[in-house]
Formats: structure tokens, C-alpha cells, sequence
């Protein structure tokens, strides 16, 4: 039984990127800069997310006691909005638009060869480490669409055939 | 005390003003990129490029290269404007390098626009 | 007795950027005064027209019946020009244009059709200023009307101007501007805030990000004002996260404005202290609702409140507030600049100015485009938008978002203004029109905007949390073939039930896609449960994927394209489809030309 819990928590630690006590001081200019002010909680977590990539428990409690506000309200605001997330990301984000430009000119064929080509779903990250996906509400590029970025490049005018080669593009 | 007072207002609009009109022996052409999000992600900082390289390369100095932000008309990104001296000002769509190359040497060079690549001529009509 | 004078003569006067750069405005203020003081105003005309591509030549003033090409016009050869052409009869020989030898072959903007039906007001700017150049927005009248609020103005009369003026808010709910501010002024409550709501979030609108990217100043003046207007001195600019181009180029508007004192302490010698933050968004739909806006702001998850205290008296830290969107807030200047009567003088009876539109999905010049109130739908996409692409046909245009409705084919003429709109079952929303051909299923689309929905509800009300959740999973049931007798009228009942209870303005409109399109597009709706086929062919668990034999035309496109290899096809025959290969992925329908698959 010890050993078997031994395992798991090892299995644990292994899937999960910990971010050491020297990696949180990283925060400490982020926490002197908002400390106080009113409306600071939305963008340390952005900045947080920058220095990071995701927040995970460890940066969500250092930023709590640094802001003074209580853990349950962080963690309410990170699972509220889309942006932040909790979970690490792939190499490559691609963030597909499905906004209603997008959908009518069959954004929904591209999600449909993504999901089957890389093999994840909405909001997950491939096995690999290469890509994860997101769903996003408009871009504001509609005359391109239908429209989906990978990292900071935009792909527009997709025809649902090219999809796979221009993820083949990012490894 | 204010910085600027309204009377400095005016003296900006009428210096700006005489700048932004094109003449005979200062500035004979105008290109401006139109660079919004849908400009950018259709090319339009590489056709900025081109324009910068070609301006520098030739060590031209009477030709203003700018930006400015979404003509309007996403589907035909990238878009730019030309403007040559006593002429109307013309836009482009759908550019990519050659075309921009072309419309910089026979347009802004040699003030004949490209027909092959020009939308229209003029300029909108605002509300009155 | 008021007849309405029969004019011997008109001035045709270039209202064009290029001729109003070079001052066709005071020449034409010139002439009006020249005209009065020779009693001739009921005589001669002037009308204000679009560009004629002679900007290099402007001023231009054309007279009619003559004909007559003016050009490079002052403001002091007035008296000559009505003196000499109108009393005497003779033409001005030293002011003559000279008509360029060749022709361009180049159209005028005015000519064709996407420009030239546009009236800029909002978008005055597009284009023709660099957006990180303060210098180029003050060249074109920018920051002016601060000036003349401040200045010339009580708070009382810009409110009242802007009251005469008719605008209502651009967001979506069209309520009047003046009467906002006025109420949040009334307030003896210190300190107040006026914010600026630019969380576009309606998938397939754009023109707030458009403003806040290529004329930032734009909305900081308004915004400026506003707080003029109500007596805040701190603004905030709420941008949604997916917008870091506006953020940028609206931080370096903010550096400059305040390098200036046109943001800061004592703006313009008024004594009016006023600064402005941006607070960025984190991606969440129902932050465009009012309180919920302001609960983010203040660092919180945006969920939105009951209503009553409105916002104006208890809004952002409980204080006095005023929320506007990006596009009210660029209407301002020039309607203080010219004149509430000026801006009232444009649009219909109920809807004043302007409306710009993102104009998007089955039409060929996607764009963003700003129209007089009361344009008909069908100029928009047919003389404006270019019609539909592919020889396709026009199904439908979806208008306001997750919000909104639908406005079928054979409605089109209706007149876009808040009132028509809400009468056929739409809405204006922020302006995204997307527009729906043939090929696209209006369950599919129901059901799109419903999964919207579901996803951005912030959970806090019944209604929207669950009410929308069951409404996803009929029409999901429908869609894959599952649907039954009765679900139709259910889905009316539920739909009833969300908009009458729910507790927000998301919630309150989010059945109104699904109710729209039963109304339009019941058969449909039946095709899908009775008959278990999708008439648009987009639903994949109700198509047949059998190739109509006499609609076949063997051209073997169908074959190329699969990608599972199940088109069985040789030259000269009739294609079929093996179904145990057959993924359902559509693409051989989307490439036959001729319709020949069900």
C-alpha cells in the first residue's frame, strides 16, 4: 500500500512542472508593483501568466498572500476567465476561431481535422508537448476567415484540406 | 499650469495641415500601409518592407512612407494608399511584394498608377 | 407662406477628405456669407458632395447649370465668384480648371460601390492618420471639441447638445447618450468614473477595434468630454485581452495626450483635471454587460448584478458611473464640434447618425462599413457588400450577435434602424452583420449561437445556467437526427421562459437566435425532425451521401477530393459513394458543383 501510494505521488510529480521557490521570486516585482491598488488582481495574474506560461497553485498562493486577498478568490478569478489557465501548454498554441465569420465559412471542418489529426480536444494538450488547442470567440479578422493562429502566426482563408500542412509546419 | 493652450492647438493643426499636403520640392509622394489586425495578418508589414528597403536602398528622401490603421475593407487586405503630388490619391488591394515593387517604381517614381492593381481613386465622403 | 425656394443655381462642393484638408469648408462658409449678404440664399444652392479626384485641384466648386470647374477655390475669391458668375453672368476665367488630356482608368471612390455609399462620421479618420501621431488627429480637428467644451461650454450644455443630437449608446442597447450622462451628473456623489466599453465580444463584429487601432485619440476625447459632461476626472478603457495591438496604440495615445495636457491636470487652462486608465480584459463574454464590466475592473470574477441601483448611481466602487462604447464615444466630437442639429439632420426619425457595420460571412467585400441610419439591409450587402460570393443565394443575415436574430431572404428591404431592427425579430447589437447563404443550415446556426451561449454564461441565474443547457441539447438531438413531434414548440416555451427570467442582458436576449430562426425557418426545423434530412446539407447524421444520377455530370471533382477513397468513379460515369468508407466529412459535397449529392 506505502508503496503503491509511493509510485503515484512519484507519477505525480513527475507529470506535473513544479516551479521551484527561486522561480517564484520572479513574482516579487509583479506583487510590489500592484500591492494596493484597487483593480490589480487581473493584471498580475496576466503578467504572472507571462513570466510562467500557466498558473499553477504554487504562483496562485504566492500572489494571494503578496496581494493580500484570499487564495478562493484568485483561484474564482482564474477559472472565470478564459484567459488564464492552470494547466501548462503545448509548444505551439493554436488558437482556433470560432467566431460566427469563421464558423459559416466551415471552421468546424478544421476543428474536425485538428481533433482527429493531433488527437486532442478543445482545451487539451497532446501527449508530446507539441500542441495545445484552444477555442477562441472571434479574432476580429473575419475577412479572413476562417481564421486560426499557431503561437503569434495568423493563418487565414484556410481551405480545411491545407490543415494539416501547415501544422506540420510547427514541431 | 496647462502644457499646451488652445491657441498651441491651432498652431499644431495649421503646421500639420501644411505638412500632411504634398508639394513641388519637399514631399512629391505619399504611401501609406493600412496596418490594422487584418492588414498585418494578411502581410502588410511585409509590404511595409518593401517600401522601407526601397526607399533606402535608393536613397530616396522626398517620398513619406507612413501607416495608418484599417481602410475598411478586410477582404482585400493588404491595402495601401499612394499619393503623388497634384494627383488624387489611389488605393491598392490584395498586394503582395512584385505588385508592390511595380506600383513603387511606375506610381510613386514615375506618377502613373498601376491600373492592374488599383481599386479606386479618391477620397471617402464623410458625413455632412 | 413658406414655400420652399426654387434654385436658379447650385454650388456643387467637394466634400472629400483631400478638398476638406485644403479648406472647402471655409470656402463654403465664404460663400454662404457672401450669398446672405447679397439676399441671394434662396437663389443659390449649396450642396456638399462626394470626391470628384481632383483633390491635388481643391478646393473644387462646380456650378450648375453651367457646369463650371472651379478649382484651388479660397475663402476671399467668394465675392468674385457670386459677384462676377452669379449677378453678371461671367465665368471667372483666372479660377477655370483645365481638364487633364487622359482620363485614368482608374475608378473614383465615389463610384463604386463599397466606398461609395459610405458616410463617414465615426470613422472620419480611417486611413488617413497614422494612429500614433497625435499631430496628425489634432490636423484633423482633433481635440477641438474638448477644447470648445471646456472652454466655450458648461457641462449643461454639452449635455444638452448631445441630447439634441438624438445619439443613442452604439453597444447594442440603444439607449439615449444625453440622458445617461444626465442622470449620472445629477449625482452629488464624488468621486465618478466614466468608462469606455470595449469588450467587442459579439463573434463577428469588429468596428470597436478598428476605432481604438487606427484613431485611439478619437475615443479619449469623447471620453474626455463625457467626463466634462458628469464631473468624473478618472476614465477607464476596458479592451478585451484578444486586442493587444488596440492596447498598444491606445497607451501611446494616452503618453501623448498627457505629454500635451490634454490628459492631466488643468487640460487646456480649464482647470478640468482628467486622466485615463486601461484596464485590459481576460476573456469573458459577459463582461460587456454593464456590472459585470465593473466588477472586473475592481479585480473581480465579472458576474453582473441586479439592477436597480443603476450604474449611473452606484457603478464602478459603488461610485457614480457612466459606461459608453468605443463608438459612442468617437460620435461625440463631432457633435460638438457641428451641432446636435447636425447629427440629427442624418439617419431616421428614431435613430440619428450613423451605423457602422462589420460586415462579414457569405458577401464579397467583407469590410467595415459605416452607414446613414435607415440604409436598407439589402443596400448593405448587395450595392455595399458586393452580393453573395459563388453565384450562391442570399439565405439570410444574422445581425447582433449571440443576441440577435435573423432577417430572412425577402425581408431584406427592411431599413436598418433600433426599431425596424426589433420589429423583425433582430437586433443592432454592436453591428456585426454576418451574412448566411444557402449552404448554411439555420438549425446548425441556432445551434452555434446557443454553445455560445452555454459557454459564456457566468452560471449565476437559473434561466441562462440550465434553461440554455437544455435548449443546447434539443437542438443537438435535432441536428444528429434524434429530434421529435413537439420539440419545436418546446423549444418556444423554453425560449419564452429565458428571455422573460433570466437575470442580465445576456441571458434576457440568448434565445432570441433560436426563436428567430423557427420563425423564419420553421420548415427547416420539420425537414430536420420529420423528414430527418438536412435541406442546407450541413448537418452530417442527415444527409444521405448518395449521388442524384441525373444531377451527376461525371466530372470526377467528388472522386479528387475525398479523402477517404470512398467515391467510386470512372471517366464518363456516375459517381457513387462506398458508405462503409464514407467519414461523412462533407468535402465531396462542398465541391460538387452541380448539387448532385444528398
Amino acid at each position: 500500500m506505502e508503496e503503491r501510494d509511493a509510485i503515484l505521488k512519484k507519477k505525480r510529480e513527475a507529470d506535473r512542472v513544479i516551479i521551484t521557490p527561486d522561480e517564484l521570486e520572479q513574482l516579487d516585482p509583479v506583487i510590489e508593483k500592484y500591492y494596493g491598488n484597487p483593480g490589480y488582481l487581473i493584471p498580475a495574474l496576466k503578467e504572472a501568466q507571462e513570466i510562467f506560461g500557466y498558473l499553477p497553485q504554487e504562483v496562485q498562493y504566492k500572489l494571494a498572500v503578496g496581494l493580500n486577498i484570499p487564495a478562493s478568490h484568485v483561484y474564482g478569478v482564474v477559472t472565470f476567465y478564459s484567459f488564464f489557465t492552470i494547466q501548462p501548454r503545448g509548444r505551439h498554441v493554436i488558437r482556433l476561431c470560432l467566431g460566427t465569420a469563421c464558423y459559416v465559412k466551415g471552421a468546424k471542418e478544421i476543428l474536425e481535422i485538428v481533433q482527429r489529426e493531433v488527437g486532442i480536444d478543445v482545451g487539451q494538450t497532446s501527449d508530446d508537448g507539441r500542441f495545445t488547442l484552444e477555442a477562441v470567440r472571434c479574432l476580429g479578422a473575419c475577412g479572413l476567415a476562417p481564421v486560426f493562429l499557431v503561437g503569434e502566426n495568423t493563418h487565414g482563408n484556410v481551405i480545411p484540406g491545407q490543415t494539416v500542412k501547415i501544422l506540420d509546419g510547427y514541431q | 499650469m496647462p502644457k499646451i493652450s488652445i491657441q498651441d492647438l491651432k498652431k499644431i493643426k495649421e503646421r500639420e495641415r501644411s505638412r500632411m499636403v504634398l508639394r513641388e520640392g519637399e514631399f512629391r509622394a505619399k504611401v501609406t500601409v493600412h496596418m490594422g489586425t487584418c492588414g498585418i495578418a494578411a502581410g502588410a508589414r511585409d509590404i511595409m518592407g518593401v517600401f522601407r528597403d526601397e526607399i533606402a536602398k535608393r536613397e530616396i528622401t522626398d517620398v513619406m512612407l507612413t501607416n495608418s490603421g484599417c481602410a475598411g475593407l478586410c477582404a482585400k487586405e493588404p491595402m495601401i494608399t499612394v499619393e503623388v503630388v497634384e494627383q488624387a490619391p489611389v488605393k491598392y488591394i490584395k498586394l503582395n511584394k512584385d505588385k508592390a515593387l511595380r506600383i513603387f517604381e511606375e506610381h510613386v517614381l514615375q506618377g502613373n498608377p498601376v491600373e492592374d492593381y488599383a481599386l479606386a481613386m479618391g477620397s471617402e465622403t464623410m458625413a455632412t | 407662406m413658406c414655400a420652399s425656394p426654387s434654385y436658379r443655381m447650385h454650388f456643387m462642393m467637394c466634400a472629400g477628405t483631400g478638398c476638406l484638408a485644403s479648406g472647402s469648408a471655409d470656402v463654403r462658409a465664404a460663400l454662404e456669407k457672401e450669398l446672405v449678404k447679397r439676399n441671394l440664399q434662396d437663389e443659390v444652392q449649396i450642396v456638399m458632395t462626394g470626391c470628384n479626384g481632383f483633390c491635388a485641384m481643391g478646393p473644387l466648386v462646380v456650378v450648375y447649370p453651367d457646369g463650371v470647374f472651379y478649382n484651388q477655390v479660397k475663402p476671399e475669391h467668394a465675392p468674385l465668384i457670386v459677384e462676377e458668375h452669379v449677378l453678371k453672368g461671367r465665368v471667372v476665367e483666372k479660377l477655370l480648371f483645365k481638364e487633364p488630356a487622359a482620363k485614368s482608368a482608374v475608378p473614383l471612390m465615389k463610384d463604386i460601390g463599397f466606398f461609395g455609399l459610405q458616410r463617414l462620421i465615426v470613422l472620419r479618420n480611417r486611413g488617413l492618420i497614422d494612429a500614433e501621431n497625435i499631430d496628425e488627429y489634432i490636423a484633423r480637428d482633433g481635440y477641438a471639441a474638448l477644447g470648445k467644451a471646456l472652454l466655450e461650454m458648461t457641462p449643461e450644455e454639452v449635455i444638452e447638445e448631445v441630447k439634441k443630437s438624438g445619439l443613442r449608446g452604439r453597444g447594442g442597447g440603444g439607449f439615449p447618450t444625453g440622458l445617461k450622462w444626465e442622470e449620472c451628473a445629477r449625482y452629488d456623489n464624488f468621486p465618478k468614473y466614466t468608462i469606455c466599453n470595449g469588450d467587442e465580444g459579439d463573434p463577428g463584429a469588429f468596428m470597436d477595434r478598428s476605432v481604438m487601432e487606427g484613431d485611439p485619440h478619437s475615443v479619449l476625447e469623447g471620453m474626455a468630454i463625457s467626463g466634462y459632461a458628469i464631473g468624473a476626472h478618472q476614465g477607464y478603457i476596458y479592451v478585451r485581452a484578444e486586442y493587444p495591438l488596440a492596447i498598444q496604440r491606445l497607451e501611446k495615445a494616452m503618453a501623448d495626450a498627457r505629454e500635451y495636457g490634454l490628459l492631466g491636470k488643468d487640460i487646456l487652462g480649464s482647470g478640468f483635471d482628467f486622466d485615463i486608465a486601461i484596464a485590459p480584459g481576460a476573456g469573458a463574454f459577459v463582461c460587456g454587460e454593464s456590472t459585470a464590466l465593473m466588477f472586473s475592473i475592481e479585480g473581480k470574477r465579472g458576474m453582473p448584478r441586479i439592477k436597480p441601483p443603476r450604474s449611473a448611481e452606484a457603478g464602478l466602487w459603488n461610485q457614480p458611473t457612466n459606461l459608453n462604447n468605443v463608438e459612442t464615444f468617437a460620435n461625440i466630437n463631432p457633435i460638438i464640434l457641428n451641432g446636435g442639429d447636425w447629427f440629427a439632420s442624418i439617419g431616421t426619425e428614431g435613430s440619428k447618425g450613423t451605423k457602422v457595420f462589420a460586415l462579414t460571412g457569405a458577401v464579397n467585400n467583407v469590410g467595415l462599413v459605416e452607414v446613414p441610419m435607415g440604409t436598407s439591409l439589402k443596400s448593405l450587402i448587395f450595392d455595399i457588400g458586393g452580393g453573395i460570393p459563388k453565384k450562391r443565394k442570399f439565405k439570410a443575415a444574422q445581425i447582433g450577435g449571440p443576441s440577435g436574430g435573423c432577417i430572412p431572404n425577402g425581408m431584406e428591404d427592411v431599413e436598418i434602424d433600433y426599431e425596424s431592427l426589433y420589429g423583425v425579430g433582430a437586433m443592432m447589437g454592436s453591428g456585426g452583420v454576418v451574412v448566411m447563404d444557402d449552404h448554411t443550415c439555420m438549425v446548425d446556426t441556432a445551434r452555434f449561437f446557443t454553445d455560445f451561449s452555454v459557454e459564456e454564461s457566468c452560471g449565476k441565474c437559473t434561466p441562462c445556467r440550465e434553461g440554455l443547457k437544455v435548449m443546447l441539447d434539443k437542438l443537438t438531438d435535432i441536428v444528429e437526427g434524434r429530434g421529435r413531434e413537439g420539440d419545436v414548440e418546446f423549444l418556444q416555451e423554453l425560449g419564452r421562459h429565458i428571455n422573460g427570467t433570466s437575470h442580465c442582458g445576456l441571458g434576457k436576449s440568448a434565445a432570441n437566435p433560436v426563436l428567430s430562426t423557427i420563425r423564419y425557418f420553421r420548415d427547416e426545423y420539420d425537414a430536420h425532425i420529420h423528414e430527418k434530412h438536412c435541406p442546407a446539407l450541413v448537418c452530417p447524421e442527415l444527409i444521405d451521401f448518395v449521388v442524384i444520377e441525373e444531377k451527376c455530370k461525371m466530372c470526377g471533382l467528388c472522386y479528387r477530393n475525398c479523402p477517404s477513397d470512398a467515391i467510386i468513379w470512372e471517366k464518363k460515369q456516375v459517381a457513387r459513394i462506398d458508405l462503409s468508407k464514407c467519414t461523412k466529412c462533407r468535402t465531396c459535397i462542398m465541391n460538387c458543383k452541380f448539387g448532385a449529392i444528398r
